[in-house]
């Protein structure tokens, strides 16, 4: 039995060892294969743009795949660009690109003193390697050129933007006109923008003051323009019942601006003399920082009415609970889509998304602003036309449609 | 006075409009005009943040001056302030600190016999004259060490142990323990918001405890949990989001355009 087990074992043994013989055997003949390979068949066709819709600075470059990739020897691995400032040399690599790949864009910075300056307007002339395995087993495409880059004045690819924009304009113009022509027009009441006179009256009676935080945006972003716009509303009432407001201020260009704002607010309720400067301003640039001050003031003040308009990112629960501890009646608005839940959750009052850049023309029922509403209101119907469209066209595969709405970067 | 109503609302048209039509000019002379544009919003945020600190100094003066509920912490505000603004800018020359320590409380204590000359105008003259004394040791100091120095054209005052341990040992953990409390909130608006109290709440109280279970791998069909969250987060939730956010882009464009074709004033100070 074990003489008949010892032979089995030598014999796999022996088995193994010729097919390990075998296998180093092969490697040396696959490495003789690799350096008698035959060069590829080259690209064809190479072109050589400017680059569309760009500042130039950049060529794009494209061919045609050479017959070996991915067909016939399938030998080719990448392509390598080269470019030259003649058609004759010599050429330098800018770039690879893998196999299957037809296009190369060869850009560079604008700067003249960067490394890497792509000077416009100079001609240039590009080569494509098909290269195998082995580089130096390769073959060459005819040279395509002359091209030079130049900056376009006209982004071709948001065209879908600008025929939205202008649409909406006219929209916007039309229903202003028809408004100040003075049609009545219909808005549906919001709760959140309704409370706002409510909430100055409650403080007033309780002899607190509001508190109202104009949040993390700078006065570049959209949704702290609406926010001064509800300031200004809300700082009058507040002028005209004589009640006081504590506006802190995240940044020192929207405290500058609340401050003209508020100080307006007053001279127009025509109580200049009971401005206080001191009523808004800055507190930090931190952000956490920032809400453990506005924390401690809602602690400390205990602000009947706590308003909140603008942009808010994480802490707008911890200044929403914080307020709610304190008792305050809370109003929010944001077009922070993640923190919309937790102002809906901790808020008694919450303005959503549009309802903020609205909430001007609620508090105001000037005809002009109540016309730009309803042209948002016809745009939002547009959009919601256009993608039953498009998901009618995505199902009977109508691509041209979808394509009419592509935007390019 | 017309002026100074009008010629805002020309720059406002005139900036708003450009920068509208730049984004479909990608010329490179449209490019040069709108990075030449932002970097004057940075050189107006410097000197609005100017505006800023003087703000907040003055209203902390005023809250000691007039002991309002917990006055003491101005002190703490306005010395972290104007300390880290000379942690920021100086730093070593050399291997030693030499008398920078002795500068640092010289100037800290200019700096409260300041604060005391503007809260209590009863004694300004006593604290005036201390004031003066302590700056002008920190000043004397300032020129006569030359063991460091201060560096208002580089970083290295960033590099400075004090900087780096009040940043990064007192700053940071305090901005962290900031956000860890957004957990706690968090947990309580849930327990106040999630209540069955009608159709549509009891819905949302549901599907919250679908989602919340969603990573627990020890329930029993926590697969189909997972799947059931997953259908919940993609479909009705993102739904929503994106009607959101249509809203929400319209609204951008039309405010937008209301304040540069001065429809939307609020921001100028007249409703």
């Amino acid at each position: 039995m074990k003489v008949i087990l010892g032979i089995v074992f030598l014999a796999v043994l022996l088995t193994c060892s010729v097919a390990f013989a075998q296998t180093d055997a092969m490697t040396p003949a696959d490495s003789t294969a690799a350096d008698t390979l035959s060069p590829p068949a080259p690209p064809t066709d190479v072109k050589a743009v400017d680059t569309p819709n760009d500042h130039g600075h950049s060529i794009t470059v494209t061919w045609k795949l050479s017959t070996d990739d991915g067909g016939g020897a399938k030998s080719v691995s990448h392509y390598e660009i080269f470019r030259s400032a003649s058609p004759t040399g010599p050429f330098d690599s800018v770039g690879t690109a893998v196999a299957g790949q037809t296009i190369f864009v060869n850009g560079g910075d604008k700067e003249k003193q960067s490394e890497d300056y792509f000077p416009d307007d100079s001609n240039f002339y590009y080569r494509v390697d098909a290269v195998t395995m082995n580089d130096s087993v390769r073959s060459s495409s005819e040279i395509a050129g002359p091209a030079h880059a130049y900056g376009q004045w006209y982004n071709t690819g948001r065209t879908p933007v600008l025929v939205a924009v202008l649409l909406f304009m006219i929209l916007t113009i039309y229903f202003v006109s028809r408004a100040r022509k003075g049609q009545e027009l219909y808005v549906r009441p919001l709760g959140g923008i309704e409370a706002v006179d409510d909430a100055i009256g409650r403080a007033t009676e309780m002899g607190r003051p509001i508190l109202y935080v104009l949040g993390l945006g700078t006065a570049a972003d959209v949704a702290t323009i609406a926010a001064f716009t509800v300031l200004g509303r809300v700082a009058k009432r507040v002028a005209e019942y004589q009640t006081d407001i504590i506006v802190p201020t995240y940044d020192p260009i929207v405290m500058t601006v609340a401050q003209e704002v508020v100080q307006s607010a007053y001279l127009d309720a025509g109580r200049p003399d009971t401005y206080k400067e001191d009523s808004v301003f800055f507190v930090t640039q931190s952000q956490f920082a920032y809400v453990a001050a506005v924390n401690g003031i809602m602690l400390r003040e205990l602000p009947a009415t706590n308003v909140y308009m603008g942009k808010f990112y994480a802490e707008s629960l911890l200044l929403a609970e914080t307020g709610a501890v304190a008792g305050s009646i809370q109003i929010s608005g944001t077009d922070e889509i993640a923190q919309i839940p937790f102002f809906i959750v901790a808020c008694d009052y919450t303005l959503i998304g549009e309802e903020l850049y609205a909430a001007s023309a609620y508090l105001g029922r000037e005809p002009v602003l109540l016309g730009s509403l309803k042209a948002q209101d016809w745009g939002k119907a547009l959009v919601i036309i256009l993608a039953i469209a498009g998901i009618v066209a995505a199902n009977f595969g109508w691509t041209w449609f979808t394509h009419l709405f592509k935007v390019a970067n | 006075m017309a002026m100074k109503r009008q010629i805002p609302f020309a720059l406002v048209f005139i900036f708003g409009i450009f920068m509208l039509f730049q984004y479909f000019v990608p010329h490179e002379s449209s490019e040069w005009v709108y990075e030449f544009l932002l970097d004057w919003i940075y050189i107006i945020g410097i000197l609005a943040l100017a505006l800023g600190i003087w703000s907040l100094f003055r209203v902390s003066v005023d809250k000691i001056k007039t002991k309002k509920p917990n006055w003491v912490y101005s002190y703490v505000t306005l010395m972290g302030l104007f300390i880290m603004t000379v942690f920021g800018f100086t730093a070593k020359t050399g291997d030693s600190w030499g008398l920078y320590p002795v500068f640092v409380i010289t100037f800290m204590l200019a700096l409260f016999m300041l604060i005391q000359v503007l809260a209590k105008p009863a004694s300004r003259n006593l604290y005036g004259l201390f004031g003066g004394a302590f700056l002008l040791a920190a000043v004397l100091i300032a020129i006569l060490d030359r063991t460091w120095g201060f560096y208002f054209m580089e970083a290295k005052g960033l590099q400075n142990s004090m900087f780096r341990i009040f940043f990064d040992d007192v700053m940071m953990p305090i901005l962290s323990t900031m956000f860890a409390l957004l957990a706690f909130f968090i947990a309580s608006a849930a327990y106040r918001a999630f209540r069955a109290r009608n159709l549509l709440a009891s819905l949302l109280l549901i599907a919250a405890l679908i989602v919340m279970l969603r990573f627990n791998p020890y329930l029993p069909y926590a697969a189909y949990v997972a799947k059931v969250s997953n259908w919940l987060m993609n479909v009705p939730n993102l739904a929503g989001q994106r009607a959101i956010v249509i809203g929400i882009g319209l609204g951008i464009v039309a405010t937008a355009l209301k304040v540069i074709l001065g429809i939307e004033r609020g921001y100028m100070g007249k409703g």
